[in-house]
């Protein structure tokens, strides 16, 4: 008579193909099989490959954090991170995982002659699938967590482009709240982008800034200060009615900083200071 | 001991800091610079610190510090080619620099302490009309 450790062993060694097949079948029913985003035959190839490695670390036990168990821990890894990026959800990614569950017990139950035997191999390959579910999910959520982090990088770039407007002219038209992290983003590539151009005048439009309160008021004196400090000249512009008054409700000192109503009279004044004359070519 | 050498261009004084500052050299330069305005009687102090990759409280205290002693010695200070992440770090050090003149070049500069020392020449000649 075979022990539950052997059964289990049996169960995925011998005849992985039909529980592949099986496996798929219950994928199917579940309704997470393939579909336009994982194809049938891509979801076979993961599927073999899973059973293959399964059944060459089953034999060393049940520990599946062990090293001998670490292809079957980085093919789910794999698999995990691919779902993420396609869009699949946390609950479909672990049910790839758990529906091996269905046709093991079927095997185990027909190889296992008494309940005992029965109920070590079923907690046996229970714990071994449910702890491989919890690493997939896990991956997955930190690959999500890697996705959202990343687009928040990008959106933090896209919001912050440093236009010139002139010869030693530049702008920053600012758009969205103004935080501790994006101000150092923007006013780093403003500053940069002064150093580059050899710009003496640097605008910073805040028409598309919601609100202004003391946080960003103090944000907006940073940079200003930063940009005198490097040699150039700041002028705020886009500054609604309701920002002004609420910055003078709260009390922040703005002196010492030129500020313009929008960004033509910011412009205009630039000009001025840099000796430049528009006029219209033509009288009209 | 080395230090940061002083060149003198006409009526201002060109210092040009090319390696990272400790204190010891923020003070000789201090002592140094102060020494020539007044030995050379020089009207204006311009220094470069475009390679200068970075600052400590102390440093920009004593940038603000030199700026100060050399217009009490009638020599105006500019304070050129600072870069970014410099400026931030001041900024974020809580030091404004309040006072001193600053400038994004060598030539900007110069031209700053130019234009700068004939406004005070034309308001001297009108004070003394």
């Amino acid at each position: 008579m075979s022990t539950a450790a052997e059964i289990v062993v049996n169960t995925i060694q011998n005849d992985s193909r039909g529980l592949l097949q099986e496996w798929l079948a219950e994928l199917k029913a579940q309704g997470t099989g393939a579909d336009h985003r994982v194809s049938e035959s891509e979801l076979q190839e993961q599927g073999a490959e899973l059973v293959r490695l399964l059944a060459a670390a089953i034999g060393s036990g049940r520990d599946v954090s062990g090293e001998s168990w670490r292809p079957v821990r980085e093919f789910l890894e794999t698999i995990s991170r691919s779902r993420a990026l396609q869009g699949f959800g946390a609950n479909e990614t672990a049910t790839l995982v758990l529906s091996l569950k269905r046709p093991l017990f079927a095997r185990i139950r027909a190889q296992a002659n008494d309940p005992a035997t029965l109920g070590d191999a079923t907690w046996t390959v229970t714990e071994v699938i449910d702890r491989l579910a919890l690493h997939t999910v896990a991956t997955f959520q930190k690959s999500r967590e890697e996705v959202i982090a990343r687009q928040q990088e990008e959106m933090l770039e896209l919001s912050t482009p440093v236009v010139k407007l002139w010869d030693g002219v530049v702008a920053l038209p600012m758009i969205g709240t103004l935080d501790s992290a994006r101000t150092q983003v923007v006013m780093e590539s403003l500053l940069q982008r002064i150093v580059e151009t050899g710009s003496e005048i640097a605008i910073i439009d805040i028409t598309g800034v919601p609100t202004v309160d003391t946080l960003v008021a103090q944000h907006l004196l940073k940079a200003v200060t930063a940009i005198r400090l490097m040699g150039a000249d700041c002028i705020i512009s886009g500054i609604r009615p309701q920002i002004a008054q609420t910055i003078v409700h709260l009390g922040v000192e703005l002196g010492g900083v030129t500020t313009k109503a929008t960004l033509a009279d910011a412009l205009a004044l630039a000009f001025k200071r840099s000796g430049l004359i528009v006029t219209r070519a033509k009288a009209v | 001991m080395d230090r940061i050498p002083i060149l003198r261009m006409g009526e201002f004084l060109l210092v040009t800091i090319q390696v990272d500052m400790h204190d010891q050299l923020a003070l000789t330069l201090q002592d140094d610079l102060t020494s020539s305005i007044q030995r050379t009687g020089a009207k204006g102090v311009l220094i470069d610190i475009s390679a200068l990759e970075m600052v400590d409280s102390f440093i920009g205290r004593m940038i603000a510090n030199i700026s100060s002693m050399s217009r009490i010695l009638d020599a105006r200070t500019v304070v050129v080619g600072m870069r970014p992440a410099v400026a931030i770090t001041l900024v974020e050090l809580g030091l404004s620099l309040a006072g001193v003149d600053t400038a994004l070049d060598v030539e900007r500069g110069m031209r700053r302490l130019r234009d700068s020392l004939e406004d005070a020449g034309v308001a001297r000649a009108d004070h003394e009309e």
